[in-house]
């Protein structure tokens, strides 16, 4: 992997200077008050090196994406802006895109977005134009090419560092590495995976994405969920879909008292981040504790993560 | 073939309450086939109209025809003397045919009876599905024959997306993943390299999107 | 068994109850009859595997259809007997007038209006 940067993302700096890069995410607030995203923002900001905003996540209608990025870039926090293309055509994407970079706003994530029924309101239309591998080459189309979709120039394109989720645990298993060398091809360069319980069947994944090339070619960063309490547990376990939580990881944190749970999901967490160090290809960690940001601290301190490089 | 489901009994009768005389019209095709429209379907329609009509106390005349096909002026204008004979046209045809009639007959109703889904065919008795969207660039080479832009949730071109769930959907457990069965047709066809091509982006141009469609076939107009 | 069963039932006999068709019973009731009921093979035994099943559905449809339009589906109903059981034959048929008499006549007969109206004689 070279460590040449493309673009001024922070997150890109961090990532090819062969340090461990540390990102979280926040979710938007059902309203306009853009107050507790920043509040949630500036307790992390010195743990994390950027924090991805969700977008419209659940298809539940939020504060978008765009804004609460915005938001954190006039704090001088380094945001993640994650776009779905459920609820935008071409047009409106490639615009949304200029209005990032108009701010300034140097990465982001290319999604699917949850299917509209899910959400506040299922009987809307959904878009998909383009899918999220079109959209990771639309993206670097416009950064590198300098061109809209159309053929036309654009004008200070957007200097974009691009990433995409990964879920090395989702149906059918048997195309999970071949699905990331897709998004590769696509011009993928970071790649931030769904939370990671089952660490065996991780490193297999790792390893295999690692014997064809793959890790060479894009900066994946593992993603880690602490665990609240054996209830979370079990539900993660039985009824979020492409989720795999090993019953040991159930039973140890079922078999503590329940006022000590919580404790014992972030020991776990923090065990993860010690291992998965040693694991070859990750470069780093997401660390998704949505409405429990106040652990993402303890989270990184633990796993030896802090302080922060800066570049 | 088109595949439609019948209007529930009190919206069409909410509709043609204050009418005196209504024809309901059958189409002998694809709402045959699918048992929503046919000269059976008409035949109890009219017969559920006469007993709400007998019911209400009101003499109303309901009459009945069924038509080769609603989608063709030719077998249209074949109903004009009953359609003239009656005051409202109760179209069990899709909505193709039912737009057929009102625009023959402009100066008689024409309601249709029956909701038109999708193109899509029979999967087991009783049980039709969806296939096909008419997006006007047919791309099931590509994808071993199943398309999914009418049977993903998400149209995906590089599917599946992050809630495929042991073979099924994330909108329901009765709707197979599109993608799941096209990568397991790609083994079994031992195309699986095909996989991993980027599928473009798609010109959407010709399908809904650009607008209401036409098909020509200048060597056989007159 | 010259058993006895009420004289105003209107026995209509076919090789199957799945031969009977949403339309026949919905015929019957527009020329003024106060219920239809079909009597089938028990479930499981039909002897030509599934008629019945088809009849037990096609019931349900039609109760359906006459609540709606305010007859009132408890008129139709299906009943399943073993070919030889005369008294439980004879017992249904008691049961059933008694369920008709009891929802009384038909509207389609006290309303007087005629059955299967078409626009020729309507006009």
């Amino acid at each position: 992997m070279s460590a040449e940067v493309k673009t001024p993302s922070k997150l890109e700096k961090i990532l090819a200077s062969g340090e461990l890069a540390v990102t979280s995410e926040c979710g938007p607030p059902r309203g306009s008050d853009p107050g507790g995203i920043k509040h949630k923002a500036e307790m992390i900001r010195d743990y994390v090196d950027a924090i991805n905003i969700t977008d419209n996540q659940t298809s539940v209608t939020r504060l978008c994406s765009l804004a609460s990025c915005i938001h954190l870039r006039l704090m001088g926090v380094e945001p993640i802006l994650q776009m779905v293309t459920r609820d935008r055509n071409r047009i409106a994407i490639q615009s949304d895109i200029l209005g990032a970079a108009s701010f300034d706003i140097h990465n982001m994530l290319c999604l699917s977005g949850d299917h509209q029924s899910f959400g506040d309101c299922p009987t809307g239309q959904n878009v998909h134009d383009l899918d999220s591998m079109q959209l990771i080459q639309t993206v670097r189309h416009m950064r590198d090419e300098g061109k809209f979709l159309g053929g036309d120039e654009i004008k200070r394109p957007p200097q974009m560092f691009v990433g995409a989720a990964a879920n090395p645990f989702a149906d059918p298993y048997e195309i999970r590495v071949s699905r990331l060398a897709k998004k590769i091809t696509s011009g993928v360069e970071f790649i931030q995976t769904q939370c990671i319980f089952n660490l065996d069947k991780f490193e297999q994944y790792m390893k295999e994405a690692g014997d064809r090339g793959l890790t060479e070619k894009a900066y994946i960063m593992a993603g880690l969920t602490p665990l609240k309490s054996a209830g979370m547990a079990k539900y993660m376990k039985n009824r979020v879909p492409g989720m795999d939580v090993p019953d040991e990881v159930v039973s140890r944190i079922a078999g503590v008292e329940k006022d000590k749970q919580a404790e014992e999901g972030i020991k776990i967490c923090i065990e993860s981040v010690q291992r998965l160090k040693e694991c070859p290809g990750v470069k780093g960690f997401h660390i998704m504790a949505i409405e429990w940001e106040e652990k993402v601290p303890e989270i990184v301190k633990g796993g030896g993560l802090y302080p922060r490089p800066k570049v | 073939m088109i595949v439609a489901d019948q209007k529930p009994l009190e919206e069409i009768i909410e509709r043609v309450k204050d009418r005196r005389k209504i024809l309901v019209a059958g189409c002998n095709e694809c709402v045959t086939v699918c048992e929503v429209g046919g000269r059976k379907e008409v035949g109890v329609l009219a017969s559920a109209l006469r007993l709400y009509f007998a019911n209400q106390g009101q003499e109303v005349a309901v009459g009945e025809i069924t038509l080769e096909r609603q989608c063709d002026r030719e077998y249209v204008q074949q109903a004009r003397e009953d359609v003239e004979a009656h005051d409202v046209v109760v179209s069990l045809a899709c909505g193709v045919g039912c737009q057929f009639m009102a625009e023959e007959y402009a100066t008689t109703p024409c309601l249709p009876g029956v909701n038109t889904k999708f193109m899509g065919g029979k999967v087991d008795r009783g049980i039709w599905a969806e296939r096909c969207q008419g997006c006007g660039a047919c791309i099931l080479a590509d994808t071993g024959g199943i398309c999914p832009v009418a049977r993903c949730a998400k149209r995906i071109l590089n599917g599946p997306c992050g809630g495929s769930t042991k073979g099924k959907c994330e909108i329901s457990k009765e709707v197979d993943c599109a993608w799941q069965l096209i990568v397991d047709r790609l083994k079994s066809l031992g195309r699986m390299e095909d996989y991993e091509k980027v599928a473009p982006i798609k010109d959407w141009s010709t399908e809904r999107a650009g607008g209401p469609r036409k098909a020509v076939r200048e060597d056989v107009q007159l | 068994m010259r058993l006895n069963y009420p004289a105003n039932i209107k026995i209509m006999r076919v090789p199957c109850t799945g031969k009977v068709d949403v339309i026949h019973i919905l015929r019957a009731f527009e020329k003024g009859a106060d219920g239809v009921y079909l009597v089938g093979c028990m479930e499981g035994n039909c002897a030509f595997e599934h008629g019945n099943f088809r009849a037990k559905k096609r019931v349900a449809k039609v109760a359906a259809i006459l609540d709606k339009v305010g007859i009132g589906g408890g008129r139709v109903r299906m009943y399943n007997l073993s070919s030889g059981d005369a008294p439980l034959f004879a017992q249904y048929a008691r049961e059933m007038t008694e369920n008709i008499l009891a929802l009384g006549p038909s509207p389609v007969r006290t309303s007087g209006i005629g059955s299967g109206t078409t626009a020729a004689n309507a006009a």
